[in-house]
């Protein structure tokens, strides 16, 4: 069902996106974006979320004590066990749902936020294992490439010649070595899932992505695009331009797997060079000082280019070829039990 | 009608969980609790149960998702030893500061390393200070009582905290002994419905769990917190009051065996408490005056009882089946801390036992009472039993 676009502007005017302005996030943050236009999708569609958020930026800002930002159920836990923690609330969801202490068509959707820190690395783990079990909860990596509540260290989403205060670029090391970890393929591997990526600069894939999120028989990972404009050193006015350069040069391909059929949602046809990306931002400011900059960001444009001609490959072989089928765990759930 | 059954502890635990029927038990393999949860599984899997069984891929996950299905209502239960327990530790702090009434069964087993799966208590004791209400079972019978009370102490309105049901693993989790349960049905209404306090599923009233919380904050409720363990003797009491007319079994904050007239009182936690008893038969046949002093509540600590008990004895000898490097061992610790303030203060002695799941025989506890009757206890020496030197 498409989108009500209507009720989509009415809930903007009502400032009723599930969070509220006024949390402390830097001016410009992409994150606060990111969750709004997922939130915003669940409550047009008619489902109440209910938000898990691991410890970052996002968390921090948004509930200092007696404040909070959240006008919907919200918890925080820590930094690693966000997906397990929804596990646990989806769970309780379930079981109230059985006793029939929950109206049967009352609709919970239950969202957990994290940071690439809490994604990629510390919290893959708790992901994984949510994810393997089959909660019906949507997972959002807000994705700003480094740990950016403890001050811009190097994380497992990191890109390489960024600079980081734990792989700084320095006078021998070219910071980052190492490319970004590919979660987007390591969660499109546990099958049974929906997989999507998405960016702020494009709002209706985005929405379309949490719809189908919503309506999948089964948990949902998106990963989404979201500058930091802090340490990334840009203006705070350029995080969507900053999600369109990474669209257009590829850094960013805009796809989705679900239960292994992958299905590039925005084509291509001339990216521009990732250097331009580069460029655009101060984090790689050092890098491009150094003789080497020219390898680091050669090796860097041949990974997007292979990549997403490896996605398009993908796109081809895995049309109509679904990995498993829908997820039938109801169906083998009596509601009588004998007590 | 009640009924006599031989089961081990762990299997007792697991059929008061059934006749509890929890919304949530989320738990994950480790020994000596394994059978816990293999027992639980089989009643889910059977359809005895209706509880929604979350098989996590780790102990962090299993208190990560009982945090989260307790802050969503749900009765969450969850069962782990050693390792897990310490795995857990992080969330398990979180749990009680967002004052969650989650039960957990804790084998009590020693702490890594080197890795030892037998019985000490360790791992119980480095939660000592996580803000969980700790009970300690000595045999099936108390394991199976304790799981059956747990739930009304912890979601109590003037508590709300978490349980910690500590039953020594091996020794009581797999031993089979014959216990009394209750019917399901004086269970279930014994146990009642949980009070549903700030749900996640209230989505008309929204609550935010877990906010940043600086130094404006912090403090007062950690306050609360402190005074949220403060009213466990007082529920404690009436929860137990309320078992016993129930099952005709008597619970208190500590159990106290031939201490009347006794001169020297023996402390300990947990199954020991049986090998002591049965020594202090015969040390009584032979003349002596001696009785134990068992802890059933370790957290909150009951010093207003071990204080009226113990002033004025003549020896207090404490068992620790832990250790506390560079500092006396937790028991030992809190009993000494609490004597100080008594009017006539016994003579103490500090005796480590047990670790790794060392044996513990009446020759070793005679040996400590020996050491009482000599005059020879030393407070300011810890002494160890059963240990080649
Ligand atoms: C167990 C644990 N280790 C470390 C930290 C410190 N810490 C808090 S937030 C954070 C970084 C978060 O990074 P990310 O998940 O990418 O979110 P961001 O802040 O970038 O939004 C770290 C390292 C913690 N809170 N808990
Ligand atoms: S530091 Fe970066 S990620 Fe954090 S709030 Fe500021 S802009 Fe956003
Ligand atoms: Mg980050």
């Amino acid at each position: 069902m498409p989108l009500n676009a209507i009720e989509l502007a009415k809930l903007f005017h009502d400032k009723n996106p599930g969070i509220t302005p006024g949390h402390r996030m830097c001016p410009g943050c992409a994150a606060p974006n990111v969750v709004k236009f997922a939130l915003m999708t669940a409550i047009a569609k008619g489902y109440h979320p209910v938000v898990g958020l691991a410890t970052g930026c996002l968390e921090v800002s948004t509930t200092i004590f007696p404040y909070t930002a959240w006008n919907v159920p919200y918890i925080h836990n820590a930094f690693e066990n966000v997906a397990a923690t929804i596990s646990g609330v989806e769970t309780a969801f379930r079981a109230a749902k059985k006793r029939g202490e929950i109206p049967p068509d009352k609709k919970l959707a239950f969202f957990a936020f994290a940071g690439d820190g809490g994604t990629y690395d510390i919290g893959l783990q708790s992901l994984s294992g949510a994810v393997e079990r089959g909660h019906k909860f949507i997972y959002i990596v807000y994705d700003n490439e480094g740990y950016m509540n403890t001050g811009n260290q190097r994380s497992g989403a990191t890109p390489p010649g960024s600079d980081t205060t734990t792989a700084p670029v320095g006078k021998q090391i070219p910071g980052k070595l190492q490319l970004k970890k590919n979660i987007v393929e390591i969660m499109a591997a546990h099958e049974n899932v929906y997989v999507a990526t998405v960016a702020i600069s494009e709002p209706i894939d985005f929405m379309k992505k949490i719809e189908k999120a919503l309506e999948f028989d089964g948990p949902a990972f998106i990963a989404a695009h979201s500058a930091c404009v802090r340490f990334w050193r840009v203006n705070d006015d350029k995080a969507v331009e900053s999600a369109r350069l990474a669209v257009e040069t590829l850094y960013w391909p805009l796809y989705e797997v679900e239960r292994g059929v992958y299905r590039v949602t925005k084509k291509i046809t001339n990216p521009k060079p990732v250097e331009e990306y580069i460029r655009s931002q101060g984090r790689f400011r050092p890098l491009l000082s150094r003789p080497d900059a020219k390898e680091i960001i050669e090796e860097l444009q041949q990974y997007v280019t292979s990549r997403y001609e490896r996605l398009l490959a993908l796109e081809e072989i895995t049309k109509d070829k679904p990995l498993r089928g829908p997820w039938a765990k109801e169906d083998f759930q009596t509601d009588e039990h004998a007590m | 009608m009640p009924a006599k059954q031989a089961l081990t502890g762990a299997e007792a635990i697991a059929y008061a969980m059934k006749q509890i029927n929890p919304d949530v038990v989320a738990a994950y393999p480790i020994t000596p609790q394994t059978p816990v949860v293999e027992y639980f599984a089989k009643y889910v899997a059977d359809g005895v149960v209706d509880t929604e069984m979350i098989p996590v891929e780790s102990e962090h996950s299993a208190m990560s998702a009982c945090v989260g299905a307790a802050a969503a209502g749900a009765r969450a239960f969850t069962a782990t030893a050693a390792v897990g327990l310490a795995l857990m530790h992080e969330i398990v702090y979180i749990a009680a500061s967002l004052r969650l009434p989650i039960v957990m069964a804790v084998a009590n087993r020693a702490l890594s390393g080197p890795i030892n799966i037998h019985c000490d208590h360790s791992d119980a004791m480095a939660e000592r200070d996580s803000g969980w209400i700790q009970l300690w079972a000595e045999n099936v019978q108390e394991a199976y009582d304790f799981t059956v009370m747990a739930y009304r102490i912890g979601e109590h309105p003037d508590v709300r905290l978490p349980v910690m049901i500590n039953f020594d693993g091996f020794i009581i989790s797999h031993g089979v002994e014959v216990l009394e349960t209750l019917d399901d049905d004086v269970v279930k209404s014994f146990v009642g419905k949980p009070i549903k306090m700030y749900s996640l599923l209230d989505t008309e009233h929204p609550v935010t769990y877990g906010p940043l919380d600086l130094y404006d904050y912090y403090f007062e409720h950690k306050r609360q917190q402190i005074e949220a363990m403060k009213h466990v003797p007082k529920v404690f009491k009436q929860v137990a009051e309320e078992f016993e007319k129930i099952s005709g079994r008597k619970y208190d904050l500590v159990e106290e065996y031939m201490t009347d007239d006794a001169e020297y009182i023996m402390i300990a936690l947990g199954s020991t408490a049986g090998t002591i008893k049965h020594t202090i038969k015969e040390l009584r046949a032979e003349g002596k005056k001696v009785g134990l002093v068992k802890p059933w509540v370790f957290r909150p600590f009951p010093k207003f009882e071990l204080q009226r008990i113990l002033n004025g004895r003549k020896g207090v000898i404490v068992l620790d089946r832990s250790a506390s490097f560079g500092a006396e061992a937790p028991l030992y610790e809190a009993v000494k801390s609490a004597l100080y303030e008594v009017a006539v203060r016994p003579q103490l002695g500090s005796y480590v036992y047990g670790l790794g799941g060392r044996d513990i025989t009446p020759a070793h506890i005679r040996q400590a009472f020996e050491d009482a009757f000599k005059g020879y206890l030393i407070a300011d020496e810890e002494r160890y039993l059963g240990l080649r030197e």
